[in-house]
């Protein structure tokens, strides 16, 4: 069984809501400094098979049909 | 001659569907139910994605409905030429299916909005527009969480240089949205994505105005003269 992880962030250029409204929170429990909060997806799989090269195209092939959006989110794979 | 026959699609999670139907019943068509799980169109003149949060919204609005056995043929009959009119997660349906570009994103203000909104009409010759006026005003009502329109600078420039801003938000842009898109089109003018619900806009009893009527007989119109 191969576990792998797909990372699903906004692109930069995308305005992220969410993440800013985190981010004025963090200052009024005492956490300063946080310059921004972006906030993402993270899905983990579970394949059949060996955890290899085959596995994570198998991962990109989901995350750029389904996980992803391209038009908005950029993704990253890896093995877990 | 025999009344045009506008189909709606039902997802599980639609919520407009009925709204849509009615709306095309007082356009003066007949309203076809279509169901995503069939793999048949019905021979209808044109469809209506309604609004409403098909398959729960999960991952992204419209991200699975895209996936739906009907969508199959939804695309290749609107790449066709098939008039598609998508409201709300209609119009997030169309986006994910890539038959229009860009995408509909959290309205920047995070709350979901439900108001009466005005807009402008910015191109008149779409399958779905041909009863108003370039730059006609209207007010329908307007109830999403995911309304903000986003795109690559490059598509929203293509967009506004060749007419496919359908309709922009007039004083108020509630969700976000880019360059105040409320509506686009495809090239060929016959797929229009409509953010505002034009079906709850057809009688003055339970609606703000009647302008939203004006989407419904266009397409009507359009078919009796085809």
């Amino acid at each position: 069984m191969a576990r792998v992880v797909v990372d699903v962030m906004l692109k930069p250029e995308i305005l992220d809501p969410q993440g800013q409204a985190i981010a004025r929170k963090l200052p009024q429990l005492g956490y300063e400094g946080v310059a921004s909060v972006r906030q993402g997806k993270r899905f983990e799989l579970e394949l059949d098979g060996p955890a290899d090269e085959a596995a994570l195209d198998r991962a990109r092939k989901i995350a750029e049909t389904l996980l992803a959006n391209p038009v908005i989110e950029n993704y990253e794979v890896r093995v877990l | 001659m025999d009344a045009a026959r506008v189909g709606i699609i039902t997802f599980p999670g639609s919520l407009d569907d009925r709204d849509a139907a009615r709306a095309v019943r007082l356009a003066g068509a007949e309203p076809v139910t279509l169901w995503h799980g069939d793999h048949d169109l019905r021979g209808v003149d044109a469809v209506v994605l309604p609004g409403g949060f098909s398959y729960g919204d999960y991952l992204r609005a419209g991200a699975i409905a895209r996936f739906a056995p009907l969508m199959g043929e939804l695309v290749d009959a609107a790449k066709g030429g098939l008039p598609v009119l998508g409201i709300c997660n209609g119009f997030q349906v169309l986006c994910e299916s890539h038959l229009l570009p860009g995408a509909l994103l959290p309205n920047a203000g995070l709350h979901f909005v439900c108001r009466d909104q005005r807009l402008r009409v910015q191109n008149a010759d779409t399958a779905w527009t041909t009863e108003y006026a370039e730059g006609q005003e209207l007010v329908i009502p307007i109830k999403n969480r995911d309304g903000r329109y986003a795109a690559d600078r490059a598509t929203l420039e293509e967009l506004a240089a060749n007419g496919r801003i359908v309709a922009r938000y007039v004083d108020l842009n509630p969700n976000g949205s880019l360059d105040d898109i409320a509506g686009i089109c495809n090239e060929a003018g016959n797929v229009v994505g409509l953010m505002p619900h034009p079906e709850h806009a057809v009688e003055s009893l339970t609606g703000p105005s009647t302008d939203g009527l004006g989407f419904f007989t266009s397409i009507v119109k359009r078919l009796v003269n085809a």
